[in-house]
């Protein structure tokens, strides 16, 4: 959808960034294909597209990480090669990293300074990087203590660090790949304001994210990748999220979960005071309880680390804890000879871990094996007592494959050369088939492309709609909102707030999330 | 008098721990070098090993104690290389490629060492100038006599080894460039997370090489100390598990020169009591067998290797070859 308004305005100076026909290959895959860029100066610019199209590459390339095969690129008009990070920081090029590139015992100024020295000795740095850190926090509302440590800070706060880090090296570009992956609705609130701001004093700004709201909300323009290819830059303006996502995935999307009414029914999981505390004995759940009936899906709703991990993990008979959790009205044990996984399988619970990779899967073995994992003592599986039945096994998995939408429909593939969604495509046909009485799923559609999103969140409503009951556990607000049917919002290993889906917004539960007390409307 | 006795007995153990010290105060800031950008060096011990041999050939050929520490420090900046070229740029396993050097500097200096002086993998003992002699500082004489003080001086700081009080200068040294410099800065952070360092721009590996290289330099300044001044030749294995013993300091100090210093000193007196007291009398009713007192510093080595003095967090990419990320 070519606007001539955008692109007049595109062309009417100097671009801040102009790619032209960058290419890059690793090996046989080509995650970047000729492509070409323009960003010009004081905009905000959105980058989406699904997982692998090539976003992070390209950036990789911009910031110097990869060089490309082929393909020029322009800095305010002027051709300027970037071979390696320093010359980007050169270019006056900063990137604010998805996974923070910070040093946790160093504090603010010591990571500021980091690779920007003035001289041999620290101390003209430090003084003259404080006298400019409080100069930007008045200027772009980037308060942070400068004589903090990194680990003794909020991630919305590191963020700032890494912000900090580009706007100290002069950076007038400054990419951000996936910010707000790990903030608060409130901290990426404050962190767009941020940006707004930046763009306002003439920052050009890269901003790569997945979440299309994101886009509408915070950008000027936007590109869509899929495959490699930029295969659209369009006025944000101009597009809406539905129009971005067809683009995205070469097809027409439902972004919203269909779904009827829950029809609940008895009480299938009833948890009371769970305690667990980790190896260097820090309490990671501070006695929390709730119950999930017939029928209905209960979101966990929080931000990263607040426990949701140690409550998948317990429940799904990973690690011990105390307290009571009973199944069906059967109290489990959760220490003993019976609070592994297979008594937890054998009592009707299905597991659908959060890191499919290192607890769902073996990444090396073949589709088929994992397609049996857990239940592999299952005596259809068994051709004898001693010998397992492999052909059953390969021909249960074909039926998987095809029931949903594994593609490549090849069981003999090893698990690692399959796509993220068809990863997590294989632990669900694995867990769902089992027809559990409750399905534990942590984030279902982590790293998970958009055509794929759709799909599994079909599954799991289907899985409701047939009278089970499901504990759903997602950083994602968006996807607790729209699947859930009730919310309970975790902070700091307790539960917040609980609500009724309907019944509340995002903006309540955002301030659970960030541990405020909110009284139920 | 018997109270003067008691003194004199003190001031004997100071001096001895301080000079026992010197090897594993050097070793243990190498490895506090090596450690902080990222790299584990269990091959301490090889350095230290391979540079005592050289220096003591060096010495004995040269006539000249400082040729010595010279030819050490080339040796044992060799080993270091090898060490990085094995775990820096071909991302090997830093604990094997530390340990094949230490064996093969226990081999290596027996078998070469046969060759050259056929006397069981001994050097011919240093004399004169090829050995470091004491030096009195000024003043030392003048106040000898008064209380306390005098024979403190006299005996403890003065009288030492030229590389005793340059051992203790390496210690604030360390610090300062490691906290106060630019230098520093960068190579903490390579060894924290290499990442923050790569993103900005700068060589994770050329900071690195720099880190192992000065961890040679420390240790061969050791090994030639070993073999030039605390005794007058070198002998097979002379290191005697000192490198190991600097490693468990190292975590014992939790990475901090300083605190390095004071567990270097505490392996140092342990070393000293066992040689001056090897038999300890419990009040007459027994006593403490030699081979006891002999295993002190190793039985705190375990202990502390064992996890029983407080937590000790390491560098968090020690250990870790930098890969970029895709």
């Amino acid at each position: 959808m070519a606007n001539d308004s955008v692109l007049g305005r595109l062309t009417d100076a100097a671009p801040a960034i102009e790619l032209r026909g960058i290419t890059k290959s690793f090996g046989a895959v080509e995650a970047n294909k000729n492509i070409s860029l323009k960003v010009s100066k004081g905009t905000i610019h959105g980058i989406v597209g699904e997982n692998g199209a090539g976003k992070s590459t390209l950036m990789s390339i911009l910031y110097g990480f990869y060089k490309a095969d082929a393909g020029e690129i322009f800095i305010n008009g002027r051709k300027t090669p970037i071979p390696d990070s320093q010359a980007a920081i050169a270019a006056g090029i900063g990137m604010v990293h998805q996974h923070f590139k910070l040093v946790e015992n160093f504090t603010v100024l010591e990571n500021v300074i980091l690779g920007a020295e003035d001289g041999a000795l620290l101390k003209p740095s430090l003084a003259k990087a404080r006298a400019v850190l409080v100069d930007l926090a008045r200027e772009y509302e980037l308060e942070v203590d400068p004589d903090q440590t990194i680990e003794n800070l909020s991630v919305g706060h590191q963020q700032r660090v890494e912000i900090l880090k580009a706007l100290y090296r002069q950076a007038d570009i400054l990419i951000l790949d996936e910010p707000t992956g790990v903030l608060t609705p409130s901290e990426a609130e404050h962190l767009f304001r941020i940006l707004k701001n930046l763009r306002d004093q003439g920052k050009t700004l890269i901003l790569i994210t997945h979440k299309l709201k994101e886009i509408m909300n915070a950008t000027d323009t936007v590109s869509v990748m899929r495959r490699g290819e930029m295969t659209a830059t369009v006025k944000t303006a101009d597009t809406s999220p539905g129009e971005l996502a067809e683009l995205m995935v070469g097809r027409k999307v439902l972004l919203r979960v269909d779904k009827k009414p829950a029809a609940t029914g008895k009480t299938v999981l009833e948890v009371r005071d769970l305690k667990v505390k980790d190896s260097a004995g820090v309490e990671r759940l501070k006695g929390i309880s709730f119950e999930v009936c017939a029928g209905e899906i209960l979101g966990i709703a929080g931000v990263a680390g607040n426990g949701q991990s140690e409550l998948l993990e317990v429940l799904g008979g990973i690690a011990s804890a105390s307290g009571s959790v009973r199944i069906n009205d059967h109290q489990l044990d959760l220490t003993g000879r019976y609070s592994d996984g297979q008594s937890r399988r054998a009592r009707g619970i299905s597991h659908v871990p959060e890191d499919r990779q290192r607890l769902g899967l073996i990444m090396d073995f073949m589709a088929w094996e994992n397609a049996c994992f857990g239940y592999h003592h299952d005596p259809k599986y068994q051709k004898n007592p001693l010998m397992m039945d492999n052909g059953a096994i390969l021909a249960d998995t074909e039926q998987k494959m095809q029931r949903f939408d594994i593609r490549p429909p090849n069981p003999r593939l090893p698990a690692h050369s399959f796509s993220g969604g068809n990863q997590q495509k294989i632990v669900l046909a694995r867990e769902i088939e089992r027809n559990p009485d409750i399905l534990l799923v942590g984030q279902p559609t982590r790293g998970v492309d958009i055509g794929a999103i759709e799909f599994i969140h079909q599954q799991i409503v289907a899985l409701r709609d047939a009278g089970k009951a499901i504990l759903l556990v997602s950083v994602e607000l968006d996807e607790i909102l729209s699947l859930s049917d009730r919310v309970a919002v975790m902070f700091d290993g307790r539960i917040q707030g609980e609500r009724i889906t309907a019944e509340t917004d995002e903006k309540e539960l955002g301030l659970l999330m960030a541990g405020m007390n909110v009284e139920a409307a | 008098m018997e109270l003067t006795e008691t003194f004199l007995q003190l001031i004997l153990t100071l001096d001895m721990t301080v000079r026992l010290s010197v090897v594993l105060i050097l070793a243990c800031l190498a490895g506090l070098f090596s450690e902080r950008a990222g790299i584990v060096d269990i091959g301490l011990e090889g350095k230290m090993l391979i540079a005592a041999f050289f220096s003591a050939v060096a010495a004995y050929h040269s006539g000249n104690a400082w040729i010595g520490v010279l030819a050490g420090i080339a040796a044992s900046m060799t080993f270091a290389l090898i060490h990085g070229i094995a775990s820096i740029a071909y991302r090997g396993n830093q604990l094997i490629s530390g340990v094949a050097l230490n064996f093969l500097a226990s081999g290596l200096t027996v078998v070469i060492g046969n060759a050259w002086y056929k006397e069981g993998g001994r050097t011919p003992p240093l004399a004169g100038e090829a050995r470091f002699s004491e030096i009195t500082l000024p003043f030392a004489d003048l106040i000898r006599d008064l209380p306390v003080i005098g024979p403190l001086y006299a005996d403890v700081i003065s009288g030492q080894k030229a590389i005793v009080y340059l051992a203790f200068l390496v210690v604030p040294l360390t610090w300062w460039v490691l906290f106060r410099t630019r230098f520093g800065l960068r190579l903490r952070a390579v060894g924290e997370n290499p990442a923050s360092v790569d993103t900005a721009g700068i060589s994770v590996n050329r900071q690195r090489y720099a880190a192992v290289l000065i961890a040679g330099v420390l240790c061969g300044i050791a090994g030639a100390y070993l073999a030039t001044s605390q005794a007058a030749s070198f002998g097979r294995e002379m290191t005697a598990g000192r490198g190991y013993i600097a490693l468990a300091a190292l975590i014992f100090a939790k990475w901090r020169p300083f605190y390095a210093l004071m567990a270097c000193l505490l392996f140092g007196l342990l070393e000293a009591i066992s040689n001056l007291y090897p038999n300890i009398d419990v009040f007459g009713i027994f006593s403490i067998p030699v081979q006891f007192t002999q295993a002190l510093p190793y039985i705190l080595t375990v202990v502390i290797l064992a996890g029983f003095i407080g937590k000790a967090i390491p560098p968090k990419a020690s250990g870790e070859p930098y890969i970029k990320e895709r």
